[in-house]
């Protein structure tokens, strides 16, 4: 009998994909999933302690009206929570410290990477990366190939080989603030998903393979201890072979490549506790 | 004095914004050579900021540190030629500006003055030898659109002079000195009064002036005003609210008006009510025919209609237009229109989770090269800017923009058509209470939830009851804010699960004034507190408070008791929410300013005394006459031709900009096929994601059969609609249908003399909507009419070809077995269902050809067409349907091509084989667009179940699927008439719309 399992996906101020997120969470066999809303955090009625993962979901927080995530991040810097008076970024730090897990997806690797929880090079919390404008200058729902990296310390890609997962953002591409924090992600494995030719198998800066022009072909990071992840791809949006593009065309199995991903965080935090 | 910041990208980083605006200028502008874009973002605070607190904000929040870069009070670019920038006027909706407050306030942790405000921009940085000319144009016809943005042009020199100086911010001048109401004398002649009515842009007939005159001359009239401390004359208040109530937009004057229909050689005939002789006859005949298996909850009386889904949600589905504020600003108008259009179902019963987005627009050419009349844009402006304002309004929104379709026709250049429609879940129980139902009771508050009123919007209803003249508002002009819609429609699903309120709705066309006088409607009468109005700035007079359609704004009737619940929730939620009164059963709409009564009219008058219109419809056979002979040509060049035809070709590059997944439940999408880029002919999602129980969503709208016959159009429409969804797997017995009627002005008047045809024409489209849905079994559950799509300046008039956008959704009881449009398999056969007839009038193929006349595609036998989808649906249920799609525009052989390089198969078809009547020549039976027609691809080892299905039906086996590249037709002479390959076909059908 496995100790039990519980997740929340954080919503409110212009999330959108916190159903189908925590829907992919219960899929990969969570036994508590709870949808909690930023108001909740910020008047205290709702924390994330009691959580072994927490996830941000895709969405426009603030419309991105500042760049994609930037208003949320700075609220979540400078907002004390109202009925403890406790910092509300504190939670978050804590969080993390008591080994947790933490996954962004889309809007949600933005914050994390605008927040500078990712890829927090040598457990450095500042921004040391971005996500910006798409080369094509536009926003794009289109299917892309995956390749995992086997040598990545990330919980959530374990025996991940390729993913096919749709992307459905204007501001994917990233950017690395110079060429040593690169080849830093590279050496610490902390590149866990690119973008590659489906034909070669082989990473590419072809649009549209890679559909926004990221450095390294790179479409999901990790800290350097694998526990919080973040990607523009949304996983969360292939659970059942109905959501592939060719599902009528193609022998699939009945389950999709999303859900594989929350059940690799499910069996660490049970192996790991 | 205002504090500026300027942040854009490194000057080693790619500027991709930059980039596309130099694309732009390439591809649309002729001018001299631009090297390079650079642009930066402007911030302008209005308040009280230490040095320490710009760079603050411009490190925080401002600015992205591996990206970007910053400049405080002085330039951001040091060498160009040319700097543009880009503001908004005052009061225009500043989403940024918004957003950047908010984070300024949370990251300074300081309270501020409330007249603490911020502003954004955009400067443009051109790098070129360009004339001042030149950059002139950029700016008007690339950058900016002056009826809400201002434009500030610097040569290098001269900006470099002044940047660092002063620069005022765009706040709106308090210019409210006026008395809380202005006295309007009724009691002049009939010429001054409908001058009263043009120049307050009132919209008002001079026939409804006259009998508001008459009401406010009864005895009773004045005795009740003088007993309420009303001044005996109306009130600029008053008559504000009924030109909003009264207007076409709000009470569809023309569907409810007694028509005399003329026809030659037959009786005249008299209708009373389009409405409900027609539309609400054809619901109710199909509920009475369906009877147990009727799907129908709420139908016509809510602001959207309702239908049963599953055991425990219902779908909720409406459609809106937002033709004439898309005409002036295209971006502002269509965000508005699908931002608005999803408060139709949010507002409806209790409230529903909004679960998918549709859109339809129609649009002249993006290549038109003759003269743009006066406050006309350019179609291709137009239509960037309103896939633009779709993509922010849906997209941000997160429901997915699952279908849609672009029509194009020269006639839309006066008036661009933008359909935008929204679909909901709905629990049938919320709370032990019906989730469909909604009623407020007196002495329920009337809060007011979401955003803030400002100027814009104002006369919105009245302005798109009239045709688009020089005098059109601007202000009706406004820029929806996705994301304080977001937030409050979050609060208000709580508030509507914890029992919180009695009713709801939304505040869209006439503002406060419509809403509050339709839920008034529910009890008799209302006390409104306009000082109470949360307001966006000072200097709102009471009357513009009242009618302003400022957005993201819904009222809730809330019982006392709940009130303090109610609003201590919202603030939780970071929602504003304002009591602004109560409703009442004094059979009174009551509106104060302090303690000032403003205006007081009696509900029974607002709602029922307008005038009836009476009209008269003349048809006449215009568009008829036998077909014009034409030539025979290459087939296969015509085939080619068609693909690439607007109404025809790929618009994928429109769908890949719309989210058209988010909330994980998209089973068949607007692109499939082998690579992705296929037609679908419809959409399917699962709105509940543990179940596989699933809707289709449809549409079907040919305008161009109008210049034929309404009746053939409307008929079609339906008919296409039906088999994109049947195409896809759904149940015919389980449909529900929404007409949107987009007409030109028909009432006749001295700037309007065909008004009796147009409006026979309309009373043809309406006889269809009767006889075919009926027969087809779909009730109507919503819809709604713009009457007045008509261009008149000077002596240049535009009417659109009268348009209707039919809306379908219905049940895919088990998604799994949905089907594409894509051939899957080499060596299946290829079926076709339905007779084609030499009906190539109004056809693709026709327009191609110039050729006039002809017969227009005819529903002949509506009972047959409908027994054929039930039958398809058997077929699907059983699986033997591989795929499946309809033949319209362009007929069979551009169905063919579509699923041949789509599934990346050939075919092989024999024409001889095709159930036909009265064809004579192979591009009759290849381009007809004949309705009722499908392509089906079933396996060979199914054909003899599907014959046996069809076997008392129109199924003829028309050929084979073969691995290939090649499109093969054999003709009616048995020689091959079309030799394709599917590589040539696609090539062509993506051709067309590559920006």
């Amino acid at each position: 009998m496995s100790r039990k399992t519980s997740a929340v996906v954080l919503s409110g101020n212009g999330t959108n994909c916190e159903m189908e997120t925590a829907h992919a969470c219960r899929l990969g066999g969570f036994d508590t999933v709870d949808i909690v809303t930023l108001w909740e955090l910020v008047n205290g009625d709702a924390s994330l302690d009691p959580y072994d993962i927490l996830c941000l979901p895709g969405g426009f927080l603030d419309g991105d009206d500042l760049g994609s995530a930037k208003a949320q991040a700075n609220r979540l810097l400078h907002t004390v929570v109202k009925k403890t008076g406790v910092p509300l970024f504190s939670q978050f730090t804590s969080f993390i410290k008591n080994g947790r897990l933490m996954l962004g997806i889309c809007n949600g690797f933005q914050l994390m990477v605008k927040l500078g929880l990712l890829p927090s090079l040598s457990g450095v919390v500042s921004q040391q990366v971005t996500l910006t404008n798409n080369d094509s200058g536009r926003f794009e729902d289109r299917w892309v190939w995956l390749k995992a990296n086997p040598a990545s310390r990330c919980v959530f890609t374990k025996g991940t080989d390729v993913l096919y997962l749709p992307v459905r953002h204007g501001e994917g591409k990233f950017v690395a603030s110079d060429t040593e924090v690169l080849d830093e992600l590279r050496r610490q494995n902390q590149i866990v998903l690119s973008y590659i030719d489906p034909d070669t198998q082989k990473t590419t800066m072809k649009y549209p393979d890679n559909p926004n022009g990221s450095q390294l072909s790179i479409a999901g990071i990790c800290d350097p201890t694998g526990r919080l992840f973040g990607l523009m791809p949304h996983p969360e949006a292939y659970s059942h072979r109905t959501n592939h593009p060719r599902w009528t065309r193609e022998q699939l199995p009945e389950e999709g490549m999303g859900p594989q991903l929350f059940r690799n965080a499910r069996d660490y935090i049970i192996n790991n506790s | 004095m205002p504090e500026r910041i300027y942040v854009g990208p490194k000057a080693v980083v790619r500027d991709a914004l930059g980039e596309k605006i130099r694309a732009k200028i390439i591809a649309d502008l002729d001018i001299g050579t631009i090297n390079s874009v650079r642009t930066a973002a402007v911030y302008v605070f209005n308040g009280p900021l230490f040095p320490a607190d710009l760079v603050a904000l411009a490190e925080g929040p401002l600015s992205d540190p591996i990206v970007q870069d910053y400049t405080i009070n002085r330039t951001f670019c040091e060498a160009f030629d040319w700097m543009v920038e880009v503001g908004f006027l005052p009061g225009v909706t500043d989403n940024a500006g918004r957003t950047a407050k908010e984070a300024a306030v949370i990251a300074l942790g300081r309270t501020f003055a409330e007249s603490f405000s911020v502003h954004t921009g955009t400067q443009y940085f051109f790098f070129g030898n360009v004339s001042k000319k030149s950059i002139e144009r950029i700016a008007e016809e690339i950058l900016a659109n002056t009826l809400i943005q201002t434009i500030k042009i610097y040569s290098k020199d001269e900006w470099l002079k002044v940047h660092t100086k002063d620069f005022p911010a765009p706040v709106v001048v308090d210019t409210h000195t006026a008395p809380l109401f202005r006295e309007v004398d009724l009691n002049v002649d009939d010429k001054a009064l409908a001058a009263i009515s043009k120049n307050g842009m009132l919209a008002l007939s001079l026939e409804e002036m006259k009998c508001i005159k008459a009401y406010f001359t009864d005895k009773n009239t004045a005795n009740d005003r003088t007993a309420h401390g009303m001044p005996a004359s109306i009130t600029n208040v008053e008559i504000e609210v009924l030109a909003q109530t009264w207007s076409e937009h709000c009470k569809h004057k023309i569907f409810n008006a007694d028509i005399t229909y003329l026809e030659p050689g037959k009786e005249p005939e008299r209708i009373s009510s389009l409405f409900k002789s027609f539309v609400q006859k054809t619901t109710s005949l199909v509920r009475q025919k369906k009877g147990a298996a009727d799907i129908c909850l709420s139908v016509f009386k809510d602001n959207a209609g309702v239908v049963k889904f599953d055991d425990t949600n219902a779908i909720v589905f409406k459609v809106e237009t937002h033709n004439s504020p898309s005409a002036l600003d295209p971006y502002g108008g269509a965000l508005t229109g699908i931002v608005g259009v999803n408060r139709d179902p949010f507002g409806t019963g209790l409230g529903c989770r909004l679960i998918a987005n549709t859109d339809v627009f129609c649009f002249a050419s993006p290549f038109f090269s003759g003269t743009v009349p006066p406050r006309v844009l350019h179609p291709k402006r137009v239509l960037e800017g309103v896939r633009e304002g779709v993509e922010h309004g849906g997209n941000k929104s997160g429901i997915p923009t699952v279908n849609g379709t672009i029509v194009f026709d020269e006639r839309f250049l006066g008036k661009p058509l933008v359909y935008c429609g929204t679909l909901g879940l709905m629990p049938l129980d919320v709370g032990g209470r019906k989730g469909w139902e909604k009623k407020a009771l007196a002495g329920d508050h009337i809060i007011m939830v979401g955003g803030r009123i400002g100027k814009d919007g104002i006369h919105g209803a009245t302005f798109s009851s009239e045709p688009l003249h020089e005098g059109s508002p601007a202000t009706a002009v406004q820029i929806g804010d996705p994301i304080t819609q977001k937030r409050m429609t979050d609060f208000l699903l709580v508030a509507r699960d914890r029992g919180l309120y009695n009713s709801i709705t939304d505040n869209g066309a006439g503002g406060l004034s419509s809403s509050v006088g339709e839920m008034a409607e529910d009890t008799g009468g209302a006390v409104v507190h306009l000082e109470r109005a949360p307001l966006k700035y000072h200097g709102l007079e009471p009357w513009e408070i009242f009618v302003s359609e400022a957005q993201e704004r819904m009222n809730a009737a809330v019982p006392p008791d709940k009130v303090a619940a109610f609003l201590a929730l919202s603030q939780e939620w970071n929602v504003e929410a304002t009591d602004l009164g109560e409703f009442t059963a004094s059979g009174f709409l009551d509106i104060q300013y302090g303690e000032t009564p403003v205006a007081r009219l009696n509900m029974e008058f607002m709602h029922n005394g307008l005038p009836h219109m009476n009209l008269v419809a003349k048809w006449e056979d215009r568009g008829a006459g036998a077909q014009a002979a034409f030539a025979p040509s290459d087939l296969r060049a015509d085939t080619l031709s068609l693909l690439k035809r607007l109404n025809i070709c790929s618009k994928e590059y429109v769908v890949r900009q719309y989210d058209h997944e988010v909330q994980g439940g998209s089973v068949v999408k607007p692109l499939c096929g082998a690579k992705n880029d296929g037609p679908s002919d419809a959409a399917v999602l699962r709105p509940v994601l543990d179940s596989f129980e699933g809707i289709a969503v449809s549409n079907g709208i040919v305008p161009r059969y109008s210049d034929i016959d309404t009746y053939a159009m409307t008929a079609c429409a339906i008919d296409e609609a039906v088999r994109n969804a049947c195409c896809v797997g759904a149940d015919p017995s389980f449909m529900a249908g929404l007409d949107n009627f987009c007409w030109c002005d028909p009432v006749t008047s001295a700037g309007n003399p065909d008004g009796e045809y147009k409006l026979a024409q309309l009373v043809r489209a309406n006889r269809a909507l009767l006889d075919i849905c009926v027969v087809y079994g779909i009730p109507l559950i919503s819809g709604k009419d713009s009457m007045k799509n008509d261009y008149r300046i000077g002596d240049v008039t535009i009417a659109i070809p009268p348009t209707l956008l039919f809306s379908l959704v219905a049940k895919v009881p088990d998604v799994r077995r949905a089907v594409t449009m894509d051939f899957k398999e080499s060596g299946n056969l290829i079926y076709m269902i339905g007779i084609t007839r030499p009906e190539l009038g109004a056809s693709e193929f026709a327009l191609m050809k110039g050729m006039a006349g002809g017969t227009v595609p005819t529903v002949r036998d509506p009972a047959r067409n409908i027994e054929c989808y039930t039958t398809l649906f058997s077929a699907v249920s059983e699986g033997l349907v591989r795929s499946c799609h309809d033949c319209s525009d362009g007929g069979l052989a551009v169905a063919l091509a579509e699923m041949c390089f789509s599934g990346e198969m050939g075919a092989q078809i024999d024409c001889q084989a095709i159930e036909q009547s009265g064809c004579s020549s192979d591009a009759e039976l290849l381009f007809s667009e004949s309705p009722g027609r499908l392509l089906v691809e079933v396996e060979t080892a199914r054909a003899g179940r599907m014959e046996t299905l069809f076997s008392r039906l129109p199924l003829r086996k028309i050929g084979t699927v073969v691995k290939g590249d090649a499109i093969q037709l054999r003709g009616l002479r048995q020689a091959p008439v079309v030799m394709l390959s599917r590589i040539d076909a696609k090539a062509a059908w993506k051709s067309t719309l590559q920006f």
